[in-house]
């Protein structure tokens, strides 16, 4: 167990989240590389059918990405996205999972330290829960 | 399939010191689907470029994925490259190999692994990408320009010459901005309102702009070429075209309010003009402190004027303009001063802020430019500047340096010299920074020949002895505390976005940066454009600057702008959403989620349809659709699904 990489899918939104993630790059500050981005143009591209794939192929964990409420670059779609991953975690529930492999934030383009920051405190987590369990949901 | 092709960056050491490009292009030589694989310098150089194109002509390659930096930095220049061997750009994928990979990992084994993973799922991608084509739109040959500071004159006045039309819309009665405000500039000491009121003028008369005071931009949809733009009027109570300047208004009306444009040094009535050289020149009924437009309450005002001008039946209107650019010049406020209550500011009148200060030693100022203390008119013999007034103060006030207030803290205290011979500045600084042409010059002149005393360190306290002021700090070169008796202090505030910005920025969905200053595409290479397409910046609305810089940055801001005025038709990114008429079953679930008003369902054969125009690409509808109808494209379902599948296998 202790040398558990877990395996994480990053859908970052193109005009914060993902410029955050470069910023952090830019800034050079370090986090773990357990995390491995798809971007996206907004969060709310991101379906509940590509998350509840990635646990079922064996990802331990899925994190996204969008602007901050209010900051959404196409007016409304970061609300969209929390109203699904809420349901979504439901879903999760009843599947046996445990809802902290799901994780949805707001980081804008200038938050690269904040970036960096979930992605160390996300990687610790799912260390804590270990290996996804085997699920079926396709 | 598609042969692909990889090529990998070295981007110098910047990935290859973290990254083991060799092995990586050993290992993904074989993986399904790549037909060429290499690792080079930089691959964004010449002969970089110049590897891509031979090696798609060579091996007739289909897709190009590079692994290098972030494709915001990029992606159009290897586009580009794409394009002139014959390749449909958009059979291009960065692999982010160096923000979001060798420059925040360390471990080269971890790194390495990283960055396969990256490039085995740009090629995932890129294999189900088809060719696109940019849909085209025409362009409206008209600017919009927000704020009628220096900066937004400017940007106004060089479209309006190129021959192009400009809508100008100011919150205030008058445009100027802070610089009419200014008494003379730095390090020139020409008077501010010699060199800006001409332009002033020209603007109000140039037939090709527009001029909205008393104004602010409601909304703007659209997109770039093509934006509606509602700009909401307040009543105008007062008809400029037949108010003739003869002042009788404000000589009847019985009420006085702290006057703005004197930084509350003296009063004005509540029908005003701003100040004397205001543009447009006319007076404004300000209806906050008017004491009612019902005729029985005042009314004095209308029974006076002989012009007629005086109309309290006036309403607010919402005016209407189709633009294709827009530049934002919002400017500045100073830093909230009572948020430094150990100062004493409003609670001494002598201690005063530097804009207040400009209107003392202004011509045209309520002192007509003889410098008197507020509290009881008495001449300063000793004057105290506080320099980083809320600035370079990360615990408490502004982390950042405000730029302009070391030079006109300077300026303000020469212009005192110049006036009162023998009296005394000191200046509290924690840093002279004069980086500007002539600048460090005009230090030197002060400190040398002018008897400015400079005492570098911070103050901890002003507060009222007898009929001085006490300004205590430490004096960091010597290590000990300094007590400074002043008749007058100025506070050199920092600045910071201007307020009536936060709300527009809010509703224009424009980017700032985590102070509220707008955020430029790219901190070097696009300082004047905003990510958001269509939209240009301006002037201090982007960060602290003095006139001259706001002003090349407004030039800078209008050629932008007239490269897109000056094109007949723009291109609209093609990554949209489609529908698959077969799958769609017309449910129409999709039309709500859309924000942009893109999707309609077509009456006749029952599936919905999209505008491609005004589709922006967000996805919203994609994910929302329960048959798997709605698409986009290159960013299918099936893509990313197949991106998700190389994260799982972690190989």
């Amino acid at each position: 167990m202790k040398d558990f990489e877990p395996k994480i899918v990053c859908f970052l939104c193109k005009w914060c989240t993902y410029s955050g993630a470069d910023l952090a790059g830019t800034s050079r500050m370090k986090y773990p590389p357990n995390g491995v981005v798809i971007k996206t143009l907004c969060s709310s591209r991101v379906d509940p059918q590509h998350i509840l794939l990635a646990f079922s192929k064996g990802c331990d964990g899925v994190f996204i990405g969008g602007c901050h409420p209010g900051d959404c670059h196409y007016q409304s779609g970061n609300y969209k996205t929390k109203r699904r991953i809420i349901l979504l975690k439901k879903v999760l529930e009843q599947l046996g999972l445990n809802t902290n492999r799901l994780r949805l934030e707001w980081i804008s383009a200038s938050e690269g330290k904040k970036f960096a920051n979930t992605m160390k405190e996300f990687t610790d987590q799912i260390k804590k829960l270990g290996p996804i369990p085997k699920i079926n949901c396709e | 399939m598609k042969k692909i092709g990889v090529f990998i960056c070295h981007c110098g050491i910047n990935i290859k010191g973290a990254v083991d490009v060799e092995r990586l292009t050993e290992e993904l030589a074989d993986y399904p689907g790549v037909a060429y694989i290499e690792n080079y310098m930089f691959m964004c150089s010449d002969p970089g470029q110049n590897h891509i194109q031979d090696a798609i002509r060579e091996n007739k390659l289909g897709g190009v994925v590079v692994a290098a930096c972030s494709p915001t930095l990029h992606e159009s220049t290897f586009q580009a490259v794409l394009k002139e061997s014959g390749l449909n750009e958009y059979q291009m994928e960065i692999a982010n190999i160096r923000e979001q990979c060798s420059w925040v990992h360390t471990n080269i084994e971890q790194a390495t692994h990283k960055a396969r993973l990256i490039i085995k799922t740009a090629i995932e991608k890129l294999k189900l990408n088809e060719s696109l084509y940019p849909v085209s739109a025409p362009v409206t040959k008209k600017a919009l320009v927000i704020g009628g500071g220096i900066a937004g004159i400017q940007a106004a006045l060089d479209i309006a010459d190129a021959g192009f039309e400009v809508i100008m819309v100011e919150k205030k009665p008058s445009i100027g901005g802070h610089m009419i405000q200014l008494s003379e500039t730095f390090p020139t000491l020409d008077c501010s309102q010699c060199i800006l009121t001409p332009k002033m003028v020209a603007l109000n008369k140039h037939k090709n702009i527009k001029l909205y005071v008393n104004s602010e931009v409601e909304s703007i949809d659209g997109y770039i070429g093509n934006f509606n733009v509602k700009i909401k009027r307040k009543a105008l109570y007062v008809d400029p075209h037949k108010c003739n300047l003869c002042d009788d208004c404000t000589e009847v009306c019985p009420v006085l309010v702290p006057n703005e444009q004197e930084e509350g040094l003296s009063w004005r009535k509540a029908i005003y003009i701003p100040f004397p050289q205001a543009i447009p020149a006319t007076y404004t009924l300000d209806l906050e402190n008017c004491l009612g437009l019902e005729p029985i309450a005042c009314g004095k005002c209308r029974e006076k004027c002989t012009a007629e001008a005086i109309n309290y039946d006036a309403t607010d209107m919402i005016i209407e303009e189709e633009v294709g650019a827009v530049i934002i010049a919002t400017g500045f406020d100073l830093y909230p001063v009572e948020n430094i209550p150990e100062y004493g500011y409003g609670k001494y009148p002598d201690v005063i802020t530097s804009l207040q200060f400009e209107r003392i030693l202004s011509a045209t100022g309520p002192t007509g430019g003889e410098i008197y203390r507020p509290s009881d008119g008495k001449v300063p013999k000793e004057i105290v500047f506080v320099q980083c007034s809320g600035s370079r103060d990360p615990e408490h006030h502004l982390s950042y340096c405000s730029k302009i207030c070391c030079m006109y803290t300077l300026k303000h205290a020469k212009l005192y010299k110049h006036k009162i011979h023998n009296g005394q500045p000191y200046i509290f600084y924690i840093d002279i920074r004069a980086g500007g042409k002539r600048y460090e010059e005009f230090v030197q002149q002060a400190v040398s020949e002018e008897g400015i005393l400079y005492i570098r360190g911070k103050v901890a306290k002003i507060y009222k002895e007898g009929d001085k002021m006490i300004v205590m700090g430490m004096d960091t070169l010597s290590g000990k505390k300094i007590e400074v008796k002043a008749d007058l202090v100025v506070l050199a505030m920092g600045i910071v976005p201007s307020e009536g910005s936060h709300d527009l920025v809010k509703t224009l969905k424009i980017n700032t940066d985590d102070k509220g200053f707008l955020s430029e595409a790219h901190p070097k290479l696009r300082p004047v454009e905003s990510l958001q397409a269509g939209f240009y910046l301006a002037g201090t609305s982007q960060g602290p600057r003095d006139i001259p810089d706001s002003v090349s940055q407004a030039s800078g801001a209008a050629s932008k702008a007239l490269i897109l005025l000056s094109s007949d038709k723009i291109y609209h990114s093609p990554i949209i959403a489609y529908v698959d008429e077969d799958l769609c079953s017309g449910c129409t679930i999709c039309v709500g989620t859309c924000p942009y008003g893109a999707r309609e369902l077509n009456e006749v054969s029952k599936v919905v349809e999209v505008n491609e125009i005004l589709c922006e690409g967000c996805g919203a509808c994609i994910s929302a659709c329960p048959s798997g109808a709605a698409q986009q494209k290159n960013l299918t379902d099936d893509q990313i699904d197949n991106m998700i599948k190389i994260i799982a296998s972690g190989k």
